[in-house]
């Protein structure tokens, strides 16, 4: 398979609105301060460096490797680009890969992008870096701090994305908390050594062909103390917040709660009408298909006229 | 007196320090075709990155139809000198064929009804008119080739310099090709290891090999020397 | 090696194709919007939405077969909602072993759900199918997206595919030495550990060739004046089809979420 689908990309529908308008509000601001970031750093050559790296990423992402059962690693790429870019230039070429892969591929929705570039670019990006540079700080820079670093980074940035998406999943009541984080957690944890494996052979052959590289990025970043404080923020956050939200043996009202809180506004008048005549369709809802079914036959009507109006001038 | 391009011992290092250029003098009149020809690692590319300004060098100078290229003057240079890079894919980097074309007038700063006509008249030079709303991933080799050329020529410049152009090209297209840069009426300095097209259409040919230029005459002389192209890797016809 | 097959775009002669895609762009995210803002269990408005894309479908003259086999992509997804079944609370539709019981409430939630995901995936497949994405970068630019994004958005799509064909070329390399041993029971392709630094090397050796080939663009930009400063050419300016069709729409599913609210 060339383009397997990810769990880690929501599609549109599975969060709620409240959920994808927070998230969206975050990366715009957080894009937008990369942004002025990377201007200031990289100068006038971002713009090739991160538009060749984001394909770069993109097509890292066809390579796979059987794991085993059927199932394949293969590259998502927060970390290996937070450690050959740094953190800034990192959230940006993320945040295009799966921009992209949203609009030309449908992998993943267009109305909860924020929230798959939330998760990819900013929670990804920023946990790889606090992991790899503390990891680079206790090994002074030596060779095993490179790939215990790049490891443990991938693997992380992974796992603790895919919390976030089972949180938000849980918190859209699309998915109950105690089942969604778990499951997410217990499959990016397998995902997450696929990835970790992959950016360590990534890493081998750069540091063997160009040392250089491999040590600009990450290990130099300027002043990324903000990107590392952040990483921790949201790892430790999500670490606590996820087996709270999924081991209460009460989870299901907490969820219900924030379900109910989240969707009043979304209540239809007509479900306070207890009018059953089968079992979970009453006639009220009949009538709707059918007021449904009608107009629909408007709108095949009016596309016909309109398919039909275009066809006589050419044919004409 | 007048020349398209002057350049005068010039010398060039990278910075790892490998000498790549020594006392390079070359001047070419206008509307000379001039080939550049010599073994790969014989300095031909960094010569011609050093006529855009791209590159500088330690010593010696370069003036490109009487402008020293440095820093104060690199818009205009740039302006003037249009080099093409050897792989095509290289050099097309905007989605369509258009923006490609366009980059270089846009960047001239020239008003936009100007940019659209610069595009039409430079795709209309290499024969692809009908082009400008294509994408560059489904064109073929060849259609490329002419394209990057394009690219260059919206920009009107005087001098045509050219890194490989028919490397990688099947016969057919390599043919139409030479046929385009004989018929183009500019100043070329064309770097390549196709011998048989510099006996076709360039009358001067330079030989370079490690950093020097080794040789410079008339094509018809020098490819009937064959003790000196052997002794630069060259295979005369 | 060509590999167009990652370009969804599909030319074709039709209404959807002609429309102005910063139009396109905007309806179709204003569709999405609907979808979500649908409430659960308003099947009025879920077949409404579904008549109107089917129209949409119909009149891209992309085919039907294309966009449901792609809009399938939205499936694997669904599991992670399908607890939803039992887990709402409601009357009880259907036992099933294990304890598990399907809720009325339950069923609606999934299905809307379902129906909401899938019908945004089309809308999604649909505008990529008819817009070449230039031209959705176009409608980015008009939307206020930042240049700079929108640039590195461009360059990256034009090198997915050069560097596609080389993460291709590699997977083919591989594949040509990866023969299979006479010995019985032999282990094939070595152990996981050796398979995942194989895979990794090649994923090194693309990062090392696309560092390699930003510089020679850069080069290739800066010898054309490139300065560091995103330009482009002003956008067409819309005219006033265009406005009525964007307005016109965009009443429809205002209208289509009152009745939603409003009926049921």
């Amino acid at each position: 398979m060339l383009l397997s689908i990810s769990p880690m990309h929501i599609p549109d529908g599975f969060l709620s609105i409240p959920v994808s308008i927070i998230l969206w509000i975050a990366i715009v601001a957080v894009v937008g301060y990369a942004l002025k970031r990377v201007s200031a750093d990289l100068g006038e050559r971002q713009i090739p460096l991160m538009g060749v790296l984001a394909a770069a990423i993109f097509a890292g992402q066809m390579l796979n490797f059987a794991v085993a059962g059927g199932t394949s690693g293969h590259l998502m790429g927060a970390a290996l680009a937070t450690i050959l870019l740094g953190p800034w230039a990192g959230i940006l070429v993320i945040t295009c890969v799966v921009a992209v892969q949203a609009l030309i591929f449908q992998d993943g929705g267009l109305l909860v992008l924020g929230a798959n570039i939330f998760n990819m670019g900013v929670i990804g990006v920023a946990v790889s870096y606090t992991v790899y540079r503390t990891v680079q700080k206790f090994s002074g820079g030596r060779k095993w701090g490179l790939f215990v670093g790049g490891f443990a980074a991938a693997w992380l940035s992974i796992e603790v994305a895919a919390l976030a998406v089972g949180l938000q999943l849980a918190l859209s009541g699309t998915s109950p908390a105690n089942l969604a984080i778990p499951a997410m957690a217990g499959i990016h944890a397998l995902i997450g050594i696929g990835e970790g494996l992959i950016t360590v052979g990534a890493l081998a052959f750069l540091y063997s062909a160009r040392r250089d590289l491999v040590q600009a990025g990450a290990s130099q970043a300027p002043a990324g103390r903000l990107v590392w404080v952040a990483g921790l923020l949201i790892a430790l956050a999500l670490a606590v917040a996820s087996p709270l939200a999924s081991s209460r043996p009460d989870g299901l009202e907490w969820v219900a709660e924030q379900k109910g809180f989240l969707n009043t506004a979304q209540d239809p008048a007509y479900n306070i009408i207890p009018d059953y005549v089968l079992p979970g369709i009453s006639n009220e809802a009949l009538a709707t298909i059918l007021a449904g079914i009608v107009g629909a036959l408007i709108v095949f009507g009016v596309a016909l006229g309109m398919a039909y109006a275009r066809r006589r001038p050419q044919a004409g | 007196m007048h020349h398209s391009i002057h350049v005068e011992n010039l010398s060039f290092a990278y910075p790892d320090g490998h000498a790549a250029l020594e006392n390079v003098s070359l001047h070419i009149e206008p509307c000379e075709k001039v080939a550049l020809v010599g073994p790969n690692g014989a300095g031909k590319s960094t010569l011609l990155l050093h006529l855009n300004g791209i590159l500088s060098g330690s010593s010696g100078s370069v003036r490109v139809c009487s402008l020293a290229v440095n820093k104060a003057n690199l818009g205009r240079v740039r302006a003037m000198v249009g080099l093409v890079f050897q792989s095509p894919d290289d050099q097309l980097f905007s989605p369509t064929v258009f923006d490609d074309v366009a980059f270089g007038p846009l960047y001239q700063g020239l008003p936009a009804e100007q940019v659209r006509q610069r595009v039409a008249e430079a795709l209309e030079a290499v024969g692809m008119g009908e082009y400008a709303g294509r994408v560059s991933h489904h064109l073929s080799v060849g259609e490329k080739k002419r394209i990057a050329i394009a690219t260059v020529l919206s920009m009107q410049p005087e001098v045509l310099v050219l890194d490989e152009p028919t490397a990688g090209l099947d016969p057919r297209a390599r043919r139409s090709l030479i046929g385009l840069l004989d018929e183009l009426p500019l100043t070329m300095l064309v770097s390549t290891h196709d011998l048989r097209m510099v006996g076709e259409i360039f009358p001067r040919m330079l030989i370079m090999d490690e950093g020097r230029v080794v040789a410079d005459g008339p094509t018809a002389q020098l490819m009937r020397d064959t003790a000196l192209l052997e002794a630069h890797g060259l295979e005369g016809l | 090696m060509y590999v167009h097959f990652l370009d969804p775009y599909r030319p074709r002669p039709s209404l959807v194709h002609a429309l102005d895609a910063r139009v396109k762009f905007v309806l179709t995210l204003a569709f999405i919007l609907t979808c979500a803002l649908t409430p659960h269990g308003a099947w009025a408005a879920f077949i409404l939405l579904f008549a109107i894309l089917l129209s949409v479908e119909m009149l891209s003259e992309l085919g039907l077969g294309y966009v449901l086999k792609r809009s399938a992509l939205a499936l694997p997804f669904m599991l992670a909602a399908l607890p939803l079944l039992f887990t709402v609370p409601g009357e009880t539709l259907a036992r099933l072993p294990a304890g598990l019981a399907i809720s009325a409430a339950g069923l609606e939630r999934f299905l809307s759900l379902a129906l909401k995901s899938w019908l945004s995936v089309q809308a999604g497949i649909v505008l990529a199918a008819s817009t070449p994405f230039p031209d959705l970068l176009l409608a980015m630019r008009a939307l206020r997206i930042p240049r700079l994004l929108v640039a590195v958005f461009g360059l990256m799509w034009r090198y997915l595919f050069v560097l596609a064909d080389e993460a291709l070329r590699l997977l083919r390399a591989r594949a040509a030495r990866s023969g299979q041993g006479g010995l019985p029971g032999a282990k094939i392709g070595g152990g996981l550990a050796w398979r995942a630094r194989v895979t990794g090397s090649m994923a090194g050796s693309l990062f090392l060739r696309a560092f390699e080939r930003s510089d020679r663009i850069y080069m290739a930009m800066v010898a054309r004046g490139y300065d560091g400063e995103v330009r482009s050419l002003p956008p067409p300016a819309l005219r006033p089809p265009h406005w009525l069709t964007l307005a016109l729409s965009l009443l429809v599913f205002i209208l289509l979420l009152l009745i939603a609210y409003l009926l049921g």
